[in-house]
């Protein structure tokens, strides 16, 4: 008997009992749709963080203080002030770091803005104009503050566009004059939308010097963190290198271990983002798998329970002819088939629902996020149940091609 | 000489239930030639399904020796067997056993499935023996809808679509009433008379009086196996017509 026959012969077989093929199927299904939801999902979520991430710009290198942190319970090395005007002279020093385009120091702080009646906390990140260049946004209207205005610590600021759209509104916010902490500050740029860029929501922050966030807002004399940019992406490796041998001179370190700073660039961010969504993503797909084992084990059962009614028709098959593989080849198509189709049934809904989802987080979140159903989660999804109805189809299978037909005849 | 299809030497079946034995086949011994028609017959547990399961492969046997077609039954591997059923042997059973939800094309074509047969000689292959046991009428109906006599003849056609030399029929009249029943006979020796060996089992004289020879059973050995006369068909044809 030929392959095609024999698929004929399943497929035969599992019109016969339609609705209950059907129903036999539906563990597989759910397991299927679930599996490739939580892949998209997953990718989605990388592949949005990673282009936020990819905003900082290749060349990108932060600085920040404390040593790495080494778990969730380490954050308190984080909050040191080990960065402050003095490191910064010396890394902007051409000859400590020759690779070192230009950088900034960074001041953050949560801080009530308000106009007139307006109350609204937002992110107040104080800088230098190089936070335009780095993130490539610049005022949509006026302009971002000035090296001068840095040194006469100004009380100038750049507004984020949600600053401006819940603060003002529809009328004109150049100019005007807003109050961060009890102190005045004249809005002299307003950022167009952009939402997250890099690590951080740029139309939910306010941006001024940062000698002026020292003095006014946080009131000490470090830097939380400071962000560079290498000349290009090539000398970022040795740039890295050069700013640790400067702060490790600077501080008296000998031993790499007890540094009292650490450093990030764009991709270790990108690798830590993409491992983390990675294990989420594994994670969560074994959890559904769990829905295919059961699924699997129903089709044994539902199999088993075929065999047995089709006990008259094996022994009739093999009377006429039909070998033990024969029957062997019939039964595990059947079973093989099932779950393809379930797989089938389940890659569909699965994509389906993941379509739904982007559209949904493309409001909630706020920003694109990208419908993505890969070629290997649906080979995935179809692999797998097709080997589940291998797996869970050799058993009542075999139990099907060892009867003997003179007994397979008499059953009742 | 005519060739002999099936010799049976002191041929002994036991079956174990558990602790109990039982002996289905005491050792019986008989030839059968190529076209013959015989009649197996004998009161309930006299052994005559048994004999016919192992005549027809679908059981083995504990002791003696079974050659069919000049070679020994125990060397036969089980790709042989399957072949032997499938080419040499067609079955006809009480039950009719036809496939539920299937038409009456679809169950003649069941043997070609498994014989090897090109794919576009199925239709016609099973066509022409649907027409031999007439039912070229019902060819699309699902057997479901026919009558017992109907579906008997269905089995029938499948049991000669491959056109096997020998046709094992166990009780074919068993389900029917006598008219239904005789026109299965009927059929069942023109068969006969086309040349195909036919082995019948039975437990009702009408049935097997339309055999040349009649071997009776009981208790697992062989009570008589007798020639039928040709005067004694002959009445008995004439008789049922």
């Amino acid at each position: 008997m030929t392959f095609k026959n024999s698929f004929k012969t399943a497929i035969r077989g599992l019109q016969t009992n339609g609705s209950r093929s059907a129903l036999t199927i539906l563990g597989i299904v759910i397991g299927i749709t679930a599996i490739i939801l939580i892949m998209s999902l997953g990718q989605g979520a990388q592949d949005l963080i990673l282009n936020q991430v990819k905003g900082l710009g290749s060349n990108t290198i932060i600085i920040e203080p404390g040593r790495e942190p080494q778990g969730p319970s380490d954050f308190s090395s984080i909050f040191t002030d080990s960065l402050k005007d003095r490191e910064l002279k010396a890394l902007q020093m051409k000859s400590n770091v020759p690779g070192l385009l230009d950088i900034t120091p960074v001041v953050v702080s949560n801080n009530n803005v308000s106009f007139e009646n307006e109350v609204k906390t937002f992110n107040i990140v104080g800088c230098s104009e190089l936070m335009a260049k780095i993130t490539g946004v610049y005022p949509q209207e006026g302009d971002f503050y000035t090296q001068e205005q840095i040194q006469q610590i100004a009380q100038v600021a750049v507004i984020g566009f949600e600053v401006k759209d819940n603060l003002f509104g529809d009328s004109s916010a150049l100019n005007k004059e807003i109050r961060i902490k009890n102190k005045i500050f004249k809005v002299i740029g307003i950022l167009p939308q952009k939402g997250t860029v890099g690590l951080f929501n740029v139309d939910k922050a306010v941006f001024i010097p940062y000698t002026t966030a020292q003095k006014y807002l946080s009131g000490t004399n470090y830097y939380n963190e400071f962000i560079a940019r290498a000349v290009d992406e090539k000398s970022v490796l040795y740039t890295v290198q050069d700013i640790k041998v400067t702060l490790r001179e600077l501080h008296n370190i000998s031993d790499p271990e007890k540094d009292d700073f650490h450093i990030v660039t764009q991709e270790d961010i990108a690798q830590r983002v993409g491992t983390v969504t990675s294990i989420l993503t594994v994670f969560l797909a074994a959890i559904a798998a769990i829905s295919l084992v059961v699924g699997g084990i129903g089709i044994m059962n539902i199999m088993l329970v075929s065999v047995t009614e089709r006990t008259r028709e094996i022994g009739l098959r093999k009377a006429l002819g039909a070998t033990d593989k024969n029957i062997l080849t019939q039964f595990l198509l059947e079973s093989v088939l099932l779950t393809s189709i379930g797989g089938l049934v389940g890659i569909l809904l699965g994509s389906f629902f993941s379509f739904l989802s982007a559209i949904i987080l493309t409001q909630v979140v706020g920003s694109n996020w990208v419908f993505t159903v890969s070629i290997n989660a649906i080979l995935l999804g179809l692999g797998v149940s097709a080997f589940v109805g291998l797996v869970f189809g050799l058993y009542p299978a075999r139990s099907a091609s060892r009867k003997s037909p003179m007994e397979a005849l008499r059953y009742e | 000489m005519e060739n002999l299809l099936i010799e049976v030497k002191n041929l002994e079946k036991t079956y174990l239930d558990g602790e109990t034995q039982t002996r289905a086949l005491s050792g019986v011994s008989f030839n059968i030639k190529e076209g013959e028609f015989v009649a197996v017959m004998g009161p309930s547990g006299s052994g005559k399904s048994t004999l016919l399961h192992i005549l027809g492969f679908l059981d083995d046997y504990t002791k003696g020796t079974y050659y069919f077609d000049g070679k020994d039954a125990s060397k036969y591997s089980q790709q042989e067997i399957a072949r032997v059923r499938n080419k040499k042997m067609g079955f006809i059973f009480q039950a009719f056993n036809l496939l539920p939800r299937t038409t009456v094309l679809e169950n003649v074509k069941l043997p070609l499935l498994y014989s090897g047969t090109k794919e576009f000689l199925w239709n016609k292959t099973a066509e022409e023996a649907i027409g031999q046991v007439g039912l070229s009428h019902r060819i699309n109906h699902e057997t479901s809808q026919l009558s017992g006599g109907e579906k008997q003849r269905v089995a029938i056609a499948r049991a000669l679509v491959n056109e096997p030399p020998v046709i094992f029929a166990d009780e074919p009249t068993g389900n029917l009433d006598s008219k239904s029943g005789s026109q299965v006979m009927e059929i069942i020796e023109k068969l006969n008379n086309e040349g195909h060996t036919i082995i019948l089992i039975t437990h009702e004289t009408y049935t097997a009086e339309y055999a040349q020879r009649i071997i009776k059973l009981k208790d697992g050995l062989i009570e008589s196996d007798d020639q039928v006369t040709q005067r004694r068909r002959n009445a008995l044809n004439s008789f049922n017509k």
